[in-house]
Parts: structure tokens; sequence; C-alpha cells
């Protein structure tokens, strides 16, 4: 068969139905194969967006996603999808057209080294030089991809090679001695963790994406249960803990919640699980988790260490050494933190964030609010990157792994929107809401012709503030107001934008609006767009940088002055005995 | 643990197009230093062996090591002690040389270094020599009044001794 054949079949055989993708001269021969084969082809119309809605399906739905760009400007478009899912660990496998072999080198037409440029922002790459290599290629990029820690895998394909003839193997074996990732942890590290543990008085589990990666969620559920540890998460970490758990604290970090900041800051063991301790948790490094003895579990050995000094490293997959903790934990006596627990669910009740707010223009908190109300525990919703991101994550109710989607390493503007796409793709019994800024969404928003063209039914809601509103307010707060370059004064009217791709429109203006408003646009079941219309003048809560976890700037609004939240107390039976 | 030392690395690698520009291009994208770097076939086929010699902390070492062996192309690292180590490299030196009492002098270092000549003109003599980064610097130290017309080093490779391998 020829090469291109080979291709769609090895994608076919990787349990590939649909790809993302682009095409362009140096893939005709790929193209005219997946004319009549049963692959889906989603023709975007951006290749960053195939990239991001190759991510947006692996990040929903744990499976691999792909995307296909052309040569040259093709590829370079793809870049920016590929560092996005690099910096969160989505596996994806990025195919790009590449000119023939015996032109490569020469700067032929829509030439660029793909792999070079790749090289940095990708888990691994191949360029196929012969026909032949297809089948290994592909397979071993599909495996690297979804092991180990995840990441994008780049395959470059030259115009010749996709041309060739080769004869399919029988039997294709992975070949590759260099990558071996560690499944199982130590188990003396793991006795060595389950005594630190036991013996502390104030353990708190900080939980990232790996934690998702490994789809452990239900080891995390009841480690933190058996040991009376409350949860808090990374960006990436979101919805990997159901937040409204009586232990569970939120997001931690720059813009975390301010009982999480506060907790870490007090806890005598962070147990850490599948996070890179990334600056945007951590704060000032120095100042981070003063108290406490740190346990970090992660599957890529180069991560402990790299950006705070751990007691107790454990390499290996988080579900299986989660699992081997709580099987040696159990085995031994009581851990009591019931005082522990008390101090953080009273102190967590007296800053629960302020949600609620009647007034016009509308507040993004109370727009949030109204998204958690409308939508369900298995409702995917991804955001964009801004005051729209940290909002979401900040204020919004995230229960279920893989149902909160963002762009957090990368902070990529004009992720929210294709990653909702590819997420609706990969999940269609799902609803899909992608919250966006308005900056962030014109940056991708000629792809509302492929929601319609291929019936997407996603609800895009743009949080629409007129400006860079993260940007704006830094100038605010750090730059004397100098608001240089983030008002948005020529914006179009987001409503008729919609409309003139065919997707329905609404626009929401005041409070209570937004609730009804979103379940109609879901239970249309057409791809659809809101405007929200909020005040660009609220502040989210922050930590400046270079600044420790406590020193949160402003005032910390919160829901109730005096709750009267009962005390959440872990039953004798998931403490190991009482 | 601050302290900054040099280290040797050594890496087998697979012997593929684009490993060099891996394991360069981590060192400059993560900001780690390099002296120099090395690379030829080992003893298997397929596989290559490459000698890092890089500047460093503790810290930066075990990160080196540790991104190192994400590198699917890479099989092993090891740091290599520099005690327990051979290390030799290779220079090629062209000196100015047109008296006779240069040459003379000029065979004579040659010899005690245990070098060659192994080009004469008439204007110049090219030495080699093999040994440790420190033997060939003192050399071409040693040169250096001649008039020295090209310097051509390979970089420090290495290999630990006794029976252990990497
Ligand atoms: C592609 C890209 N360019 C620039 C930035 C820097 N940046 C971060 S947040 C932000 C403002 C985003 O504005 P908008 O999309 O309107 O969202 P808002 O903050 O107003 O919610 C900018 C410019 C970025 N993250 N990504
Ligand atoms: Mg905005």
């Amino acid at each position: 068969m020829k090469g291109s054949q080979a291709i769609i079949k090895s994608l076919t055989d990787e349990g590939v139905d649909v790809v993302f993708g682009y095409p362009g001269g140096v893939l005709l021969p790929l193209y005219d194969v997946i004319y009549d084969s049963d692959l889906k082809h989603i023709l975007v119309r951006h290749e960053q967006c195939a990239a991001h809605a190759a991510d947006g399906y692996a990040r929903a739905s744990g499976k691999v996603g792909v995307c296909i760009g052309t040569s040259g400007p093709g590829a370079t478009n793809l870049v920016t999808g590929i560092a996005t899912a690099y910096m969160d660990s989505a596996p994806i496998v990025a195919l790009a057209g590449q000119v023939g072999t015996s032109m490569i080198g020469n700067d032929a037409f829509q030439e660029v080294d793909t792999i070079g440029i790749t090289m940095p922002i990708s888990k691994h790459s191949y360029q196929a030089m012969e026909p032949s290599e297809i089948p290994q290629m592909i397979r071993s990029s599909f495996y690297i991809a979804r092991t180990g820690r995840p990441g994008p895998v780049v395959v470059d394909l030259p115009k010749d090679v996709q041309e060739g003839e080769l004869d399919y193997p029988e039997n294709i074996t992975i070949d590759l001695p260099g990558y071996k990732p560690t499944k199982k942890g130590h188990p003396l590290q793991v006795k060595k963790a389950s005594d630190l543990i036991l013996n502390s008085k104030k353990p708190v589990i900080l939980a990232g994406g790996g934690v998702i990666h490994s789809d452990s969620s239900e080891e995390l559920k009841h480690i933190s249960e058996l040991i009376g540890a409350p949860v808090t998460t990374t960006l990436m970490g979101k919805s990997c803990f159901p937040e409204d758990h009586p232990l569970s604290l939120g997001m931690l970090g720059m813009h975390g919640r301010k009982v999480s900041n506060m907790i870490v800051d007090e806890c005598d063991c962070l147990i850490a699980v599948g996070c890179r301790f990334s600056d945007r948790t951590t704060g000032d490094v120095t100042k981070f988790a003063p108290n406490a003895k740190i346990i970090h579990i992660d599957v890529d050995p180069a991560e402990i260490g790299k950006n705070v000094a751990v007691d107790l490293p454990i390499v290996g997959d988080a579900k299986i050494i989660l699992s081997h903790l709580i099987r040696v934990i159990s085995q031994s006596k009581s851990h009591k933190t019931h005082d522990w627990v008390d101090y953080v669910s009273s102190f967590r009740a007296k800053c629960m964030p302020r949600l609620s707010f009647e007034e016009m223009p509308l507040k993004p908190q109370q727009v949030i609010k109204e998204i958690s109300e409308a939508v369900t525990d298995e409702t995917i919703v991804t955001t964009d990157v801004g005051q729209n991101q940290m909002w979401m994550a900040h204020y919004f109710t995230s229960m279920n792994p893989r149902r909160f989607l963002s762009s957090g390493g990368l902070g990529t503007m004009g992720f929210g929107f294709p990653a909702a796409m590819g997420a609706k793709v990969a999940m269609p019994e799902n609803d899909v809401v992608a919250v966006c800024g308005d900056g962030g969404f014109l940056m991708v928003c000629q792809d509302l012709a492929t929601v319609k063209e291929y019936d997407i039914p996603v609800v895009v809601c743009v949080m629409d503030n007129r400006y860079l509103g993260m940007v704006f307010q830094w100038q605010k707060l750090f730059y004397e107001e100098r608001i240089s370059h983030t008002k948005l004064k020529a914006m179009p009217d987001f409503v008729k934008l919609a409309e003139a791709f065919g997707v329905n429109a609404y626009r929401v203006e005041r409070p209570g609006d937004m609730k009804e408003t979103l379940q109609d646009a879901l239970k249309s079941g057409e791809p659809s767009l809101i405007d929200v219309m909020i005040d660009p003048n609220e502040i989210l809560p922050m930590v400046p940088p270079g600044c420790g976890l406590t020193e949160i700037v402003g005032e910390y609004k919160v829901e109730r002055e005096n709750p009267d939240e009962i005390p959440y107390r872990p039953s004798a039976k998931e403490t190991g005995g009482d | 643990m601050d302290e900054l030392r040099s280290h040797i690395i050594s890496a087998i690698v697979m012997h593929r197009p684009g490993v060099l520009q891996r394991v360069a291009g981590l060192f400059t994208r993560r900001g780690f230093n390099i002296d120099s770097i090395t690379v030829g076939p080992s003893e298997q086929e397929g596989l290559a062996r490459m000698t890092i010699i890089s500047t460093g902390d503790d810290k930066v070492l075990e990160q080196i090591i540790k991104q190192l062996n994400k590198i699917i192309e890479v099989i092993k690292v090891r740091d290599l002690n520099a005690d327990g180590t051979v290390t030799r490299e290779l220079c090629l030196i062209k000196t100015h040389a047109t008296s006779e009492r240069a040459r003379s002098e000029i065979i004579q270092y040659a010899n005690i270094f245990r070098g060659r000549i192994v080009d004469v003109g008439p204007e110049n003599l090219t030495l080699e020599i093999t040994g440790t980064p420190d033997k060939i610097d003192a050399l071409i130290d040693l040169l250096k009044g001649f008039g020295i017309k090209e310097v051509a080093r390979t970089g420090p490779t290495a290999i630990s001794r006794g029976s252990k391998t990497i």
C-alpha cells in the first residue's frame, strides 16, 4: 500500500475515530486517502484550532487527540497548540506535511524545519524518511503520547513518503529502549511517606493534573478521607476532587482561594500528587509551605526537586502509589486529625468567596454562580485565558475529573473555544460550555464556521468586558493605572458576529438572566454564543508575583460573615479505626 | 550543595540524526552550561556514546541527568566520578617554526609530552597530542612563544576505570 494509506490504517488501528485538520499541497496524497476513508475529518478554519481541538478531545476523554496541518505555515500554525499541550501534558499526535525528501533543506516552497521548531515543545518527534517507517512511527507516537507523563508527539510526513509504497507489517513492535516510565513507587519510599503522614498533625494534599492523567480521583478521595487531609488543587488539578466535598479547599496559588493559600501555609505535611509546583501555584518558593514536610508523588522524575525542595519523593504512577499508600496506612493504627479538620472547615466556612451580587453591570462572580447553577456535574467546561479563566478557576464548583479544561502552563488565549469543540466531539453526550474572554475568543472566532458546519453544539460564553482584563488588572495594581493598550476600543457585536456564521446568539446583561439563557442554549442542542456584558472593573483576588501565598492583595469578599457550617468529621471507619 | 563543579556526563544514545540537536537544545533551553560535547559510535551497533562536560552545582547536575533521561533517544546517562574515570582529549597544534632552533625545541616538547609531529612545512610544524585537558593546556602554553597558528581540539571523551560500565 501507499504511505498515505498506511498513515490512515495506522491511525485507525490506534482507535482514532476523528481528526482535526486543514489540507495543503504536500498533504494532497493523505487527503486523497481521507476522501474515501471511514475516519471522520473535521475541517477547522485555522490550524491552531485543530491542535487545541485535539487537545480538548484528549483532555475530555483521556484518549489521544489527532491534528493535521500542512508543511510550512500549516505546521507553524499548529505550534501554539502543540506547546499548549506540552505544558499541560496533554496527549496529542500532530501530523505535519513536509516537502519531498529530496527538497528538504533547500528552502523549498512551504518548507520549514518542523522537527527543529517543535523540538523544545514536544515530548518526541519523528520525521519519516521511508514509507516503511510509517507503521512503527505512528504506533510509537501514540504510545509515547499517552504513557508516562503524557504529551504531544509530532510526526513530519514528506510528500514523497506519503506517495511511496510499503508492505504493511503484520506485527508492529515498539522498540524504545530509552523510554521506560516508572509506574510502581519504591516500597521503601511509600513506607516512609506513610510514616510521615501518620506522624503529621496537619496534613494537606495538593493535587495536580497528574491525578487526572492517571485516573486516580477515587484513590485521592479515599486517602484524603482516610487520613483527614483537606485537598487543594493546582489549576490543572481542578476537577480531580469534588469541590463540594467538605475536605475540598479549592484552587491554590496566585489566584487561589484564601482558604487554600492560608492552610497550605499552615500545614505540617504537604502531600503533592502529580503537580510540578509552577510559580503560579507556589508564589515565592522560599515562603511556600514553610512549616511542612513535603512528599512529592510524580511520574516524571525530573519534576522532583526542580522548583521546590522535597523531603520525600516517590516516582511513579499516582494511581498505583496512592493505592499502595492507602494499603500501608490502613494497616496502621488510627490517625487523628480531627482538630485539624474541624479547624480547617470552620476557617473554610468563614472565607467562602462571595458569589452573589445583584448590581449592574453584572459582576463576573454572579455570572459564574449562575453558570454553576445552569450546568450539571457532567457538563464539561473549558476556559480561555485571563480573568475569565481565573474567575472560573476561583469561583466555579467543579465536580468530576476531565470536566474542567484550561490552558494552565502556557496560558494560551484562544484555547477555550476550540478545546470545547474538541471536547464535544469526544464526548457528544456531555454538555460543553466554553467560558472565554472577549479578547481571546476573537483570536479564534473564525471556527464558529466549524461548529456550524459539523453541528458541534458547544455554548460559548463571552465574558465581554471590552478589556484585556487580566493585563488591565495588573496595570491598575502594579503600573499606576497606566492603561497601555488593554482597552479593546473597537470590538464586534458578538451577537451579530455569531449570527453571521449562522450560530444562535444571546445577550445577557442583568443578574438572574445567565442561568436561564445558558440552560436554553444547552437545551437547543445547537452551537450557541452568549455575549455576557460584565463589569470590567472587578478585581480578582491575587497574590502579587514574588510574594508568598498568604500575601493576598485587596479585600477578599466573603459570602457570609457569620457562617453556621457544621464542621466536617471523617467517620471513625474512614480514619482507620478510632 | 551550591558549589560549582565540573562534571563529566557520559550518555549512551541512539545513533540517529537529530539526537545531538536534542541534547544540545536541551542545554540551551534550560540554561545548563556546556563546556564541551563529543559523540562517536559506542561498542554496540546503532548506539553512540556522548561525553558532555558541564559546570554546575549538584542541583543543576541532577536536573541535567534527569532531563537527559527524558529524551526518548537517550538510553543511559551517568555522571562519571572524576577520580574513577579516564579522560582523554586529542589536539592538533599548528605552530610557526622557521628557524632550526625553534624546530628542534618544538620536537623536544612534543617528545616530552608524548606527542608526535604529524605535518611539516617550510614555515610550520603540526603536532598531535593526546592527554588530559590539563596536559594539553600545558603544552599549548609552552608553544605560545613560538607563535601558534591554529589549534583544533576534540573536547574530552571519558570512560570509567575498572570493569564498571555505565
Ligand atoms: C496568545 C496570548 N497572547 C497574550 C497573552 C497575555 N494575556 C494574558 S491574559 C490577557 C488578557 C485576556 O483578555 P480577554 O481575552 O479579554 O480576557 P479577560 O482577561 O478580559 O477575561 C492577555 C493579553 C496570552 N496569555 N496569550
Ligand atoms: Mg476581556
